[in-house]
């Protein structure tokens, strides 16, 4: 967004409070990120490790294997630290 | 509302405070004891203890969770006091910026006191024009009644939904805090009726969950710094509603300034708090001599009056400020950049003569005020331009 289309200080509510609960989920924080992390699906066991230790959380659940919330998650690679099986690389950002 | 025959209760200036916030049915107090507040918060106290409010006092191990407690439970809809003086205040600094960026419309008595070092105990502005630029509302009271009564409309100042910013009500440190006066105390029913219970605009409330204290990055933060400086330039219209309402209350009118002897005036002091009664005696009886002089009394220092201030000040040759507060290495002390500030946009520039006196509680005698006074009337009155001196230093 351009900083023109983001409302005006008439719009905004006072004192920078959120009134709607739930808003992180708008901020998209996966511009941050400089590496990414990648899933080779066939090594995943779906323990959940990554799962639990993503911070924002940004690993999300399937019946087989995780997959990635590219819309938030940082690229911090925590997941691929502490996946067991080695299933996760962290590669450049093209 | 028909005005109540008046009690008058011989009180300190801290007593009269610790009064009126009782008075002003606040849920909550939190504050540290500092010389020359203590008084405040030992009354305050003594009043809980002995069931006068229904307030909670929260005991706290610095003036900076003091801060931090009201700001909490101002943002859960209560309506919360605090006193601090000096030090204490210093120590508040960062939480003063949330209470007032977080729109808290808290009240804070503050017995003004130099700051250390060399430590002094004694009246001086250095405190609260060290938080100048915080974002409260600041007001500088003359007397006891003042005091007493500044408390009561404050809290209707801060909340007005026009304005939702916190008041600091300021005092010199003992000539108010600890001189004993006859004060006119203001009947309960009276004042529940002037200051209802508190209706928070926005407030902690599980039902309704909202999230406060945000990160705002370049692409917002100046425009939360707009919103205040809006509610801060809705400070007259709300002031100007709140002081017409207390007159009809109590007798007593407010103005956001005093004007005294100005319109034919040559020479003016212009001056803050305890001293401005001193300065007006002395101008009465300069004027009795025919000599050419008037005072100007600033009230309410933020938001500060400028367009007025101009006005009132521009036809003079000579205007003296009496400064209780310095600004080291700058040209002059806060009170006197904002006054030449007033003067910038006027035709006629009059003489500013920033006198720098009464620091660290040294007493500002009606000789020492008519002294300066003499000097005003000496300079030369084609002179313009600013100049500051140090007045009753020894060399």
């Amino acid at each position: 967004m351009s900083p023109e289309s983001k409302p005006g200080w008439r719009q905004l509510a006072r004192g920078a409070v959120i009134v709607e609960p739930g808003s992180a989920k708008q901020f998209k924080t996966g511009d941050w990120r400089t590496k990414k992390p990648i899933l080779q699906e066939s090594k995943c066991t779906n323990c959940l490790f990554c799962w639990i230790w993503c911070p924002e959380p940004a690993i999300m659940r399937g019946p087989k294997a995780v997959s990635f919330d590219y819309d938030h998650c940082k690229g911090c690679g925590i997941c691929a630290v502490e996946c067991p099986v080695h299933a996760i690389t962290m590669v450049e950002e093209a | 509302m028909s005005i109540k025959k008046t009690q008058l209760v011989p009180m300190s200036g801290s007593e009269a405070i610790a009064k009126a916030a009782i008075q002003s049915n606040i849920d909550f107090i939190s504050a540290y004891p500092i010389t020359p507040q203590t008084i405040i918060v030992e009354r305050l106290s003594d009043l809980v203890a002995d069931g006068e409010t229904k307030a909670k006092f929260v005991n706290v191990e610095s003036e900076h969770s003091a801060m931090s407690a009201c700001v909490g439970a101002s943002l859960a809809g209560g309506r919360a006091f605090t006193a601090t003086s000096s030090q204490g205040l210093a120590l508040m600094h960062e939480v003063l910026y949330l209470a007032s960026g977080l729109r808290c419309p808290i009240v804070m008595a503050v017995a003004n006191r130099a700051l250390s070092a060399p430590i002094n105990i004694h009246g001086d502005h250095s405190d609260m024009m060290g938080s100048r630029d915080s974002g409260w509302i600041q007001l500088y009271v003359e007397n006891g009644q003042e005091a007493y009564d500044w408390v009561l409309q404050a809290y209707r100042i801060a909340e007005d939904e026009r304005v939702s910013l916190p008041f600091s009500v300021n005092m010199d440190g003992y000539v108010i805090t600890h001189s004993v006066e006859p004060i006119a105390l203001i009947d309960q029913d009276a004042i529940s009726k002037f200051l209802p219970p508190r209706q928070a605009l926005l407030k902690l409330d599980t039902e309704k969950p909202i999230t406060i204290g945000t990160l705002t990055l370049p692409d917002f933060y100046t425009e939360f710094k707009r919103q205040q400086e809006e509610a801060m330039r809705n400070v007259p219209k709300a002031f100007a509603e709140v002081t017409r309402d207390f007159t009809q209350l109590s007798g007593r009118s407010y103005d956001r300034f005093l004007p005294y002897e100005i319109e034919d005036a040559k020479v003016a002091i212009v001056s803050l708090g305890s001293a401005s009664g001193t300065v007006r005696w002395v101008a009465r009886n300069l004027r009795k001599k025919g000599l050419p002089v008037g005072a100007l009394k600033i009230a309410l220092y933020r938001p500060f009056p400028h367009e007025e201030v101009g006005r009132m000040l521009e036809g003079l040759d000579v205007v003296i400020v009496l400064e209780r507060a310095m600004s080291l290495g700058s040209h002059c002390g806060p009170l006197a950049s904002d006054i030449v500030c007033s003067l910038y946009n006027r035709s006629e520039q009059p003489k500013v003569l920033d006198v720098i006196a009464g620091l660290g509680g040294r007493d500002l005698s009606p000789d020492s005020i008519e002294q300066i006074f003499r000097t005003g009337l000496g300079t030369t009155p084609s002179s313009t331009g600013l100049e500051m001196e140090f007045v009753g230093v020894r060399e």
